[in-house]
C-alpha cells in the first residue's frame, strides 16, 4: 500500500516535472521565435529600400522624402557620435560615483545615495527629454556654449568641432543627456561588482601602504574588469537605442556638421518622428530598414562585449 | 502539434474578432488619422454622446495612419490633413470631406519686433526658408520695413522634424510661390530642408524658436496664440499685408473653389481675395463611397452633421476655425450624391 502511494506521487512529480519542463523550454524558445520574427520582419518590410538603393544607402547622406531618395549615414553618424558621447562622460563619472559608494563614503550616506542612483535609473526617458529641452538647453545656450566657442572653439585640429551659433539643442546636447541617463546604469553595476571584491585583497593592499587610488586602480578594476566592461556595454546598449530623450534636444536636422554644437539626427528619432506620417512604400521600407541597421548595430555591439568578456574572462585564470 | 497550434490560433483570432465586435457595439462609430484636429474632433465628441448617447472614438495617430486604417477597413471613417488627391480617391473609391480650417503662422524670435510688426513678402519667406536669406538685417526683408529695427542677427530656421500635415501646408504655399522652391525642395509632409533645424511637433518648434534668438519658424495658428508668439504679417496674392486671423483664414476658405466631385480636394494655399491669409488649410475625413455596413456609414455622416450644426463654438473657442455655410451646404449635398450602401441607395 505505501509502495503504491509512493509510485503515484513519483507518477504524479514525473508528470509535473514534464509540464514543468516544456513550459520553460516554450518560454525560452519563445525568444528565440520572436527575435527571429522581428529580424525576419524587419528584412522584409525594408526590401523595397534594399532593392532600391543597395548598399549606397548606407553611405549615402540624402534623405529626401519628395522624391523619395534616402540614405541612412547622417542618423548612423549621429548614433554613434551621440553614445559615443556619453559614454566618454559617463564612464568616468560612474567610475567615481562607484569608487565613492564602496571605498570612501560614510556608512550612513551609502544607503541613500545608493537609492538615489537607483532612482535615476527609472526616470522614463521622456522626462530626461523635457527636462533637456526646457531646462538644460537653455541654460547650455546661455552659460556654457558661449564659453566653449570662446575657449574650446579657437583651439586649432579640434576647435571647428567646439564652434557654432549658441542654440542649447544638438549633438553634444543630446550626448550629454544620454550620459546623465546611462551613469546610474553604469554606476550601480559597477558599484554591485565592486561590493563582491573580496576585502582580503584590498586590506592586504591596504596594509602594504597603497593609496586608495592604486588599491581601486591595480586591485579592485583587474579584478572586476569583466563586470565594469558589461555595465559599460549595458550603459552603451540604452544610448544606442535612445529615442524620446535624444529627439527633443539633437535638433532632427538631416545634416552632417562637423560641429558638436550644431544639430544633427539619430536613427531612433528619425524612426519617432517621421514613422507616424510616412506615406509609400520606399519611404517607409527606408525607415524600416533604419530600424535594422539599428538592430545590427547593437547586435554587434553586444557580440563585441560577450567575447571582449569572454577573452577577458579566459585570462582571469591565469596570473595577470 | 502543426494542427494543434493552428486550431489555437484560429481560436485566439475569433475571441479576439468578438471582443472586437463587441466593443464597437451599435450606433458606436470609429475613427483614426489627423493629430490637427484632435482637441475638436475630442470635444465635438464629448459633446454628441451627452446629447445622443452615441459614442465616437477617435485614434489621433497621424494622417498617415489614418489613410492606413481606413484602407484596411478598421475604422469608420479616416483623418488626413493633406486631402487626398482626386484620382486616387476614385482609385479607392472613397469620398473626401473638410471638417475645420486652420492657419499655419510664421513666428520669429527678434528682440524688439513686436507681434504683427514684421512684414515678409512671398519670395523673402521662401528665401528664409531657403537659406539665402541669412541675416535680419537683408535688404530684402528691410525695404518693407521701414522704422522697424532690424537687427545685424544670423537667421536660424526651424521647421517640423516629423512628418506633418503642418508642413504640408506651409510647403505647399511655399511651391506656389516660387519656382525655386518647387524645383529644389517641393511639397510633402516632410521634406529635405535646405537650412534649419527640426522640432517634434508644433509644440517642438514652438519651444526651439523661443529659445533661439534670431529663430524663424511655423507653426498651427492655435500654438502661436498659445504661446503669445511673435507672428509675421504676410503679403498674400493680391498684395495685401494680412495678419493671422481668424477671419483671414474664413477669407480664404471663402474664396477658394471647392469641387465636390474632386473630393473637395483644395488646399487653402495663396487663394485669391485681399483679406485671404495665404497659408490655410482644411483639414478631412475619408469614408467609403460604397458603404458595406450602411448602418455605421449613416452614423458617421450623422455625426459630423450634427458637428456642422451645433460645432462651430466649439471649433471656434478651440482657434479652429468652422468651414464656411455655403460649402456646409456642398458638403450635404455630395453626401446625397456619393455615399451609397451595397445596393447603390442613397445612405444621406
Amino acid at each position: 500500500m505505501p509502495i503504491f502511494s509512493n509510485e503515484a506521487r513519483h507518477k504524479r512529480q514525473a508528470l509535473f516535472d514534464m509540464l514543468f519542463r516544456g513550459l520553460t523550454r516554450t518560454s525560452a524558445s519563445a525568444v528565440l521565435i520572436l527575435l527571429a520574427a522581428i529580424i525576419g520582419s524587419l528584412i522584409m518590410g525594408s526590401m523595397p529600400a534594399i532593392r532600391e538603393f543597395g548598399f549606397g544607402f548606407l553611405t549615402s547622406s540624402e534623405w529626401d522624402p519628395v522624391n523619395d531618395e534616402f540614405g541612412a549615414l547622417i542618423p548612423i553618424i549621429g548614433t554613434l557620435v551621440t553614445s559615443g558621447i556619453a559614454l566618454i562622460i559617463a564612464i568616468p563619472v560612474s567610475f567615481g560615483i562607484a569608487l565613492f559608494l564602496t571605498e570612501l563614503s560614510p556608512r550612513i550616506l551609502r544607503r541613500p545615495l545608493g537609492i538615489a542612483i537607483e532612482l535615476l535609473a527609472g526616470i522614463p526617458s521622456i522626462i530626461y527629454g523635457m527636462w533637456g529641452l526646457f531646462v538644460f538647453a537653455p541654460l547650455f545656450a546661455d552659460h556654457i556654449e558661449p564659453w566653449i566657442n570662446d575657449h574650446i572653439g579657437t583651439i586649432s585640429y579640434i576647435g571647428p568641432f567646439f564652434s557654432g551659433p549658441p542654440m542649447g539643442i544638438g549633438i553634444l546636447t543630446a550626448g550629454i543627456i544620454l550620459a546623465i541617463m546611462v551613469i546610474p546604469f553604469i554606476a550601480s553595476v559597477m558599484r554591485d561588482v565592486f561590493e563582491v571584491v573580496p576585502t582580503l585583497l584590498k586590506e592586504s593592499a591596504y596594509g602594504l601602504g597603497s593609496t586608495t587610488w592604486e588599491v581601486m586602480w591595480n586591485v579592485v578594476l583587474p579584478y572586476t574588469k569583466v563586470g565594469v566592461a558589461g555595465g559599460i556595454m549595458l550603459g552603451l546598449g540604452r544610448a544606442l537605442g535612445e529615442t524620446m530623450a535624444v529627439t527633443f534636444v539633437i535638433g532632427n536636422a538631416h545634416e552632417i556638421s562637423k560641429s558638436l554644437l550644431m544639430p544633427g539626427n539619430s536613427i531612433s528619432s528619425a524612426l519617432a518622428n517621421e514613422f507616424n506620417e510616412a506615406v509609400g512604400d520606399i519611404y517607409t521600407s527606408s525607415l524600416i530598414e533604419l530600424g535594422l541597421i539599428l538592430f545590427f548595430i547593437t547586435f554587434v555591439v553586444l557580440s563585441i562585449a560577450r567575447y571582449m568578456l569572454y577573452k577577458l574572462g579566459k585570462l582571469e585564470g591565469k596570473a595577470s | 502539434m502543426n494542427s494543434k497550434l493552428k486550431q489555437l490560433i484560429t481560436g485566439l483570432a475569433a475571441a479576439t474578432v468578438v471582443v472586437y465586435a463587441g466593443a464597437s457595439h451599435a450606433g458606436n462609430i470609429t475613427g483614426a488619422g489627423a493629430t490637427f484636429p484632435y482637441p475638436v474632433y475630442a470635444k465635438w465628441a464629448e459633446a454628441y454622446n451627452a446629447q445622443t448617447g452615441v459614442e465616437m472614438n477617435y485614434q489621433s495617430i497621424g494622417s498617415g495612419g489614418g489613410i492606413k486604417q481606413i484602407k484596411a477597413k478598421t475604422v469608420d471613417f479616416g483623418a488626413t490633413d493633406a486631402p487626398m488627391e482626386p484620382n486616387e480617391l476614385s482609385l479607392l473609391g472613397m469620398a473626401q470631406f473638410p471638417t475645420v480650417i486652420g492657419g499655419v503662422v510664421p513666428v520669429l524670435n527678434v528682440e524688439g519686433i513686436a507681434p504683427g510688426q514684421l512684414k515678409l513678402t512671398s519670395a523673402a519667406l521662401a528665401d528664409i526658408f531657403l537659406g539665402k536669406i541669412t541675416k535680419w538685417n537683408d535688404p530684402k526683408i528691410a525695404e518693407n520695413n521701414k522704422g522697424v529695427n532690424l537687427p545685424d542677427l544670423a537667421i536660424t530656421v526651424v521647421h517640423r522634424a516629423d512628418g506633418s500635415g503642418t508642413t504640408f501646408i506651409f510647403t505647399d504655399y511655399l511651391s506656389k510661390v516660387s519656382s525655386e522652391w518647387k524645383s529644389s525642395v517641393g511639397t510633402d509632409k516632410a521634406v529635405s530642408w535646405p537650412v534649419g533645424t527640426g522640432g517634434k511637433g508644433n509644440e517642438g518648434v514652438a519651444s526651439y524658436v523661443q529659445r533661439i534668438k534670431g529663430s524663424v519658424g511655423y507653426v498651427e495658428y492655435a500654438y502661436a496664440l498659445q504661446n503669445k508668439m511673435t507672428y509675421a504679417q504676410l503679403q498674400n496674392r493680391d498684395g495685401q499685408y494680412v495678419s493671422p486671423t481668424d477671419d483671414s483664414f474664413k477669407a480664404a476658405a471663402a474664396n477658394a473653389k471647392w469641387n465636390p466631385d474632386e473630393g473637395f480636394y483644395e488646399i487653402l494655399t495663396n487663394e485669391p481675395g485681399k483679406d485671404s491669409w495665404p497659408i490655410t488649410g482644411a483639414t478631412f475625413i475619408l469614408v467609403y463611397k460604397t458603404a458595406q455596413n450602411a448602418g455605421t456609414a449613416k452614423d458617421v455622416l450623422k455625426f459630423f452633421d450634427w458637428a456642422y450644426t451645433n460645432g462651430d463654438k466649439m471649433a471656434s473657442d478651440l482657434n479652429y476655425v468652422p468651414l464656411p455655410a455655403n460649402v456646409v451646404d456642398m458638403i450635404r449635398g455630395s453626401w446625397k450624391a456619393q455615399i451609397k450602401d451595397t445596393s447603390g441607395k442613397a445612405i444621406w
